[in-house]
């Protein structure tokens, strides 16, 4: 596995900086959340790559890290969670500093929610192996006809939940868990499968403001160490 | 009384989504008396004009408490267990947490979006009668068979330990539909199986199924 210190754009934790490692894959969506959120927390990590392209989650090294084979994974000391969040959560309640949840409680409801539509039903919808089944069964038309209709579902439902919420980010000025789901999910959106942006202004919006942020652009997947051209 | 009536909980749900049915055994877990509200997916209830004034994004179950209305049964759960913390529904160590957040998230994400009620009508529309049920079943056998391996060195009676937590409320609902809706052999299964057999002895997780709500149909009442 590739492996190389990311430290974060701002890494103002007083007290010795936690030992982190994130097993990721540079185009995973999923890990895309967690780089995000760590830099946004300013918690520096060790990044090592896992490469899902030619089948090193199956790896005996990677098993022992997760025996279920994803990205990704995190290792914090002798502890390790996968599922992004999982992590997200573990990293909240961990390493409270820069919260990215919210202390009113129906915001805390409303940016679970959020990451859960990302999450549960846009996401897992258009994963390379969902596609590939689709495409085996229905041909390469339908694939992209089923990828589309999925993100787009979701958006409009992200939309209609975020339009009397959003500010400068999805649930206030605030960025919190809902926009380190967001972005990733609109980026891919857009850059992988042709998503007309236009129909969601909300989404649009906010995806602007995630694009000024360091912490987000340190998070892109072409900025990290086992990108590929 | 209007009063009184007002401040009860209301649980807007369908007898046979295993989403709601997480709910149901987090409400009754805690001792949390609630109104049910049945919404019916087949005829597209969620799509009414009146449930979209509710949640717009259309998706059940929604839990109304008062006059905050909450969407997405994770996102419930977490609001329940913060403003009513009897019957924690989540063990206090990090990596104990991490865990039942890893195995419910399997669950919500990795499993049951696949069997969804559009994508199930997509796949019989486009493949043949008993193409929905086989294309669900390749799913959740997946996805069962990663719980299987995440949970055996973390279950005793329940997923991840002694005491039931909020893996359990992911697992009763799916474990049931996997049974009842899908023909999926739990023998190949065999801790998701004992576990399921566990929360059978639980009031509060019997209450929940689906064969007990009160929009059952009466060919499906336990």
């Amino acid at each position: 596995m590739q492996q190389k210190s990311a430290s974060p754009v701002d890494n103002s934790t007083s007290t010795a900086p936690p030992k982190l490692i994130l097993y990721s894959f540079w185009q995973s969506s999923c890990s895309w959340r967690v780089r995000f959120a760590l830099n946004l927390k300013g918690l520096p990590y060790e990044y090592r790559a896992v490469n899902l392209s030619n089948g090193e989650q199956f790896s005996p090294e990677f098993e022992k890290i997760n025996p279920l084979h994803y990205v990704p994974a995190l290792a914090d000391a002798d502890l390790v969670v996968s599922d992004s969040l999982a992590i997200l959560l573990y990293l909240e309640e961990k390493y409270p500093h820069k919260a990215l949840m919210p202390v009113d409680r129906r915001l805390r409801v409303l940016n679970l929610q959020a990451a859960n539509i990302v999450s549960s039903s846009i996401q897992p919808l258009h994963m390379v192996s969902v596609l590939r089944n689709i495409e085996e069964k229905f041909g390469s038309e339908e694939r992209s006809s089923w990828a589309q209709s999925k993100i787009e579902t979701g958006f409009f439902a992200l939309e209609k939940l975020l339009n009397s919420l959003a500010g400068k980010y999805a649930t206030g000025d605030e960025i919190y868990l809902a926009d380190v789901f967001l972005a990733p999910q609109i980026a891919v959106a857009i850059k992988r499968f042709n998503i007309d942006m236009s129909k969601f202004p909300t989404l649009s919006r906010i995806f602007n403001s995630y694009k000024a942020l360091p912490e987000f652009l340190d998070s892109l997947p072409e900025r990290q160490p086992d990108a590929v051209n | 009384m209007a009063g009184e009536e007002s401040k009860k909980l209301k649980l807007y749900s369908d007898w046979l989504s295993s989403c709601a049915g997480r709910v149901r055994i987090g409400l009754n877990l805690k001792g949390l008396e609630y109104e049910y509200v049945p919404v019916n997916l087949l005829k597209e209830e969620q799509q009414t004009p009146e449930f979209l004034k509710l949640n717009p994004v259309g998706f059940v179950p929604v839990l109304v408490d008062g006059d905050v209305v909450l969407a997405d049964s994770f996102a419930i759960l977490m609001y329940l267990e913060e403003k009513f913390p009897q019957h924690s529904l989540l063990p206090k160590d990090l990596h104990g947490r991490g865990i039942n957040y890893q195995a419910a998230n399997i669950v919500c994400s990795s499993i049951q979006p696949y069997q969804n009620i559009s994508i199930l009508k997509f796949m019989k529309e486009k493949l043949g009668p008993d193409a929905d049920v086989a294309w669900a079943r390749d799913q959740i056998r997946r996805g069962f068979a990663a719980l299987e391996k995440l949970l055996k060195d973390y279950s005793g009676k329940y997923a991840t330990g002694d005491e039931v937590f909020l893996a359990d409320l992911f697992l009763a609902p799916q474990i049931d539909g996997a049974i009842r809706r899908f023909k999926v052999d739990m023998d190949e299964f065999p801790l998701l199986a004992r576990i399921f057999k566990a929360y059978l002895e639980l009031p509060a997780f019997r209450d929940a199924m689906p064969g007990r709500q009160p929009d059952t149909p009466a060919e499906h009442r336990d």
